[in-house]
């Protein structure tokens, strides 16, 4: 991914800021500027989660993604912040601990790399409560 | 709105074909397609090609004007050609697209084809390149490959319902088993449930034979309005419903990780526009990009209860023969997923066991027939029936 592209949205993926709709109250993690239920008679706000939650469903990857040939085998899941919105991350820890509905907590983690000698991307990551 | 009749189709051989160009896989099945329908190319009208990543897999973009040109419909006919994308739905998006210009009155004879060429870089430059049907942002930067996103998926699913290994397994041991009776299949060896869970952990818990391969191929067919359609065959085949959804780009957005709202929905309206249901239909391609994903689409269309998908492929329903046949054409896993011509594809297999030129694969007395065709993870489905009756 660009740099830019990674930059512009380096808050969200650092501290877990995403966005909230004070018209009708739904979070959003990763962070949209649209409420997808009020569309435009929404009112959308940063929000920063606190970033517990607990697993929706996993998978360990073994045939990883381009750029994380040196992690497998890894776990991919889908985690549910307690605020309410599902996200995609990994669970740092052994494939053979995680269950459905295990509870979770964030970790700043580095996520890749641009290349060889390109910038480093970090973002959140989890691990078992 | 007229009614849309396809009087020709042709594909080409599904599989790695080093020694064939993109545009050598597109012509063919579209020459043959104008030649099964007995037209010449001054009679098309416009042209729809389904292609999901002309860039990254041969550096390629205007797509829809290239093959004009190497039909020999640009130089001097100047016949439309526009190229449709939804990821691994774009064949069945570029079908949709037609029907609407024939469907519309604006076309009388319009060609609607779809290709993929995926064996001409590296497979993890493929897979890559298939990955950004996902949510790069989201899903693609924390590592999330295809594979694991079914197999969240999956998981889920054997979660809630119970659904095992094994029961995954037999979707693609039923696909093989009916591929190696389709000529153009990339595979046509049959395998067994234990050489499928015994082949190497792609993501847990889908193995290698859970997945669709990568393949090079190219699909087309003629369509026509129906008044008009017996002037060109003796067995045209009648769209009668045709059904698009979209739902979230992620899977983590979506309201159950194990139902495709989008297939629900494409699924429903498609029913509605054909005034039918599950149970008036013969036979369903469905898109099984993972054996997971048949499970789940047999479920969403309306063929198995919620949960049962599973058992109900591994109880044999859904092969030849069986309450309602599945994938005849070997389905995704063993024909072949050139993902921008695989929803062309399922409609000719159609056409095929419609008119009743399916050999050993050949339903008996198959009157009424589905195609199923998703992009992405579900934020696309496409849904068509076809009749052989008006
Ligand atoms: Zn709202």
């Amino acid at each position: 991914m660009s740099v830019p592209r990674f930059w512009r949205k380096q808050i969200a993926r650092y501290n877990l800021v995403g966005t909230h709709c004070k018209q009708c109250g739904e979070y959003f993690y990763p962070p949209r500027n649209m409420c997808p239920s009020c569309r435009r008679e929404g009112e959308i706000e940063d929000f920063k989660f606190s970033g517990q939650g607990e697993v929706v469903t996993y998978t360990v990857i073994h045939a990883a993604a381009e750029g994380f040939e040196g992690q497998t085998p890894y776990v991919l899941a889908i985690v549910q912040l307690e605020e309410g919105p599902r996200l995609t991350t990994q669970i740092v820890g052994d494939a053979k601990d995680m269950s459905i509905g295990m509870k979770v907590s964030p970790v700043f983690r580095k996520l890749g790399q641009s290349g060889d000698r390109g910038m480093i991307y970090y973002g959140t990551k989890f691990v078992p409560a | 709105m007229r009614e849309v009749a396809i009087i020709g189709v042709k594909n080409t051989i599904f599989g790695e074909q080093w020694d064939r160009s993109f545009r050598d896989l597109v012509v063919e099945a579209g020459v043959g397609a104008v030649k099964d329908a007995g037209i010449t190319g001054e009679k098309i009208d416009s042209m729809f090609v389904g292609n999901m990543s002309g860039g990254q897999f041969v550096e390629q973009e205007h797509i829809g004007a290239l093959i004009a040109d190497y039909s020999g419909l640009a130089k001097n006919l100047h016949i439309p050609s526009t190229r449709v994308e939804a990821a691994c739905a774009s064949g069945g998006l570029a079908l949709r697209q037609g029907i609407y210009s024939v469907a519309s009155g604006m076309d009388d004879i319009v060609i609607a084809a779809g290709v993929e060429k995926m064996t001409d870089v590296p497979s993890a430059k493929a897979s890559s390149a298939l990955a950004a049907a996902a949510d790069r942002e989201w899903e693609g930067i924390m590592g999330a490959t295809f594979p694991g996103l079914y197999a969240m998926i999956a998981r889920m699913h054997m979660h809630k319902y119970g659904t095992t290994s094994e029961q995954l397994a037999s979707a693609a041991v039923k696909n093989h088993q009916n591929g190696q009776f389709n000529p153009i299949a990339q595979y046509k060896n049959k395998i067994t449930i234990e050489s499928v869970l015994n082949s190497i952990m792609v993501a847990d818990p889908l193995h290698i034979f859970d997945c669709s391969p990568i393949t090079d191929g190219a699909s087309a067919v003629i369509l026509a309005p129906a008044d008009i359609a017996h002037e060109y065959t003796d067995t045209p085949i009648y769209v009668k419903g045709t059904g698009q959804a979209s739902d979230t780009l992620a899977l983590h957005d979506r309201r159950d990780i194990t139902t495709l709202d989008a297939s629900v929905v494409a699924g429903k309206r498609a029913y509605e526009m054909a005034r039918m249901g599950p149970e008036d239909i013969d036979l369903v391609e469905v898109h099984d990009c993972f054996t997971i994903a048949e499970i789940c689409a047999i479920e969403d269309l309306g063929f198995a209860k919620k949960g049962e998908g599973g058992k109900v492929t591994f109880d044999g329903e859904t092969a030849i023969g069986g309450r309602i046949p599945v994938n005849t054409s070997g389905g995704l896993k063993a024909c072949g997923h050139p993902v921008g011509a695989t929803g062309v594809k399922q409609a000719i297999e159609i056409v095929e066991q419609l008119r009743g030129e399916a050999g050993k694969r050949q339903v008996d007395g198959a009157e009424i027939g589905m195609t199923h065709n998703v992009g992405g993870s579900g934020a696309t489905a496409v849904v068509h029936i076809f009749s052989r009756n008006r």
